[in-house]
């Protein structure tokens, strides 16, 4: 389906770009991970939240949630996997399915984009983001799964289920990616596991993978007062941009990069009509 | 209406007598091939009559998608007269095809 704006993280920024597009009358999609894997959610006290003292994480990210879907945003979980621009649209993927809007917020919020030893190198090779895309060719094969998120575990489970022989590796810290033409083993904390394939699922893509030619700078994406990327209609918002990684600062900056993105728009349906 | 869709069969007689050809090796299931689908499709309008574009399903074609090795896809692989020179592995701008395209023209 297509949409004005669609944004890519549902925590406190993307929730609040959603929010404030809607507001515009834009119609909004929200692509996120399940909310219980915000890292927010753990958080015991929320105490710096202007007026809203000693709040729950979790709390806090319900009643966002609640605010920005009373407002009429639509939901999908999921991740965003890949996206391109052609004319006037984004297309973004999202494991076995895509959508496209005329705005992107990025809000998905730290990927450091720091990779495995051999992790770039055998991309395509053995390396895959994508369980749900890839896992067919895996079928008879050893694989391993280094998880990041219980949305992971059950993306192992679906592997396994499609016939391949599954090693689980829970959030593993430093792990290498050896082979020869194809990956053939990957090493996790010590332990070396013969496999034709290595599945990293992380919470999120790091930004410059998911938006090629995207600026970076120290990590961060790197944007204007309205929070807009270097790419035409690509807007970001919350932790992706930088510190200080607060729920105030990153509903703040989703209020711009809403605003900006519903603009943006609106000024593509004006030219078009 | 320039792309074309192979079958294994017939696969090696259309490419070997191809000077360029590009193919795109997707599935149903996978939503960046979805993606990558309209971009491969303007791409064999557009060099029509000078490449070869085609598209092989890797759930149809499992012996064709294990020959290239395709263990991951979207893949798009690049051949002069059925020999793989190039292949570009993952959703990409349209220009990362036709620059190769073009440099092999």
């Amino acid at each position: 389906m297509s949409y004005d704006v669609l944004v890519i993280g549902g925590g406190p920024a993307g929730l609040s770009a959603a929010l404030n597009a809607r507001a515009r009358g834009r119609s909004v999609l929200v692509v996120s991970n399940p909310l219980e894997e915000n890292p927010l959610w753990r958080a015991e006290k929320v105490d710096n939240y202007l007026g809203l003292p000693g709040m729950s994480g979790a709390e806090l990210l319900t009643a966002l949630r609640r605010h920005a879907e009373s407002a009429g945003a639509a939901f999908r979980a999921g991740k965003a996997l890949s996206t391109v621009r052609m004319g006037d649209t984004w297309y973004v993927s999202i494991e076995s399915d895509m959508e496209n809007a005329k705005a992107v917020v990025l809000a998905a919020g730290v990927a450091r984009g720091k990779k495995f030893p051999g992790e770039a190198e055998f991309l395509g090779r053995g390396v895959s983001y994508c369980a749900t895309c890839d896992g067919m060719l895996y079928r008879g094969k050893n694989v391993a799964v280094l998880g990041y998120s219980d949305t992971a575990r059950r993306e192992a489970e679906f592997l396994a289920g499609i016939g391949c022989s599954v090693t689980y590796f829970d959030r593993p810290r430093s792990c290498a990616i050896t082979g020869g033409d194809r990956v053939e083993a990957v090493t996790c904390g010590g332990e070396t596991v013969p496999v034709d394939g290595v599945f990293l699922l992380r919470p999120a893509m790091a930004p410059a993978d998911l938006f090629p030619g995207l600026t970076v700078e120290n990590g961060y994406v790197a944007v204007d007062r309205k929070m807009a990327t270097n790419l035409p209609g690509l807007f970001a918002a919350g932790d992706c941009t930088g510190g200080p990684l607060q729920v105030s600062k990153a509903a703040g900056e989703g209020l711009v990069a809403g605003q900006s993105a519903a603009g943006y728009a609106a000024e593509i349906m004006r030219r078009n009509k | 209406m320039a792309i074309k869709h192979f079958k294994t069969a017939e696969f090696d007689a259309a490419v070997d007598a191809a000077p360029l050809a590009m193919v795109d090796f997707w599935a149903s299931w996978c939503g960046p091939c979805k993606m990558l689908s309209p971009v491969v499709e303007t791409i064999a309008d557009q060099y029509e009559g000078r490449a070869l574009v085609g598209k092989v399903n890797v759930d149809e074609e499992p012996d064709l998608a294990r020959r290239f090795g395709v263990m991951s896809i979207p893949t798009v692989v690049f051949l002069n007269r059925g020999r793989e020179f190039d292949r570009k592995v993952g959703v990409m701008p349209a220009e990362a095809f036709t620059e190769v395209l073009d440099a092999n023209l």
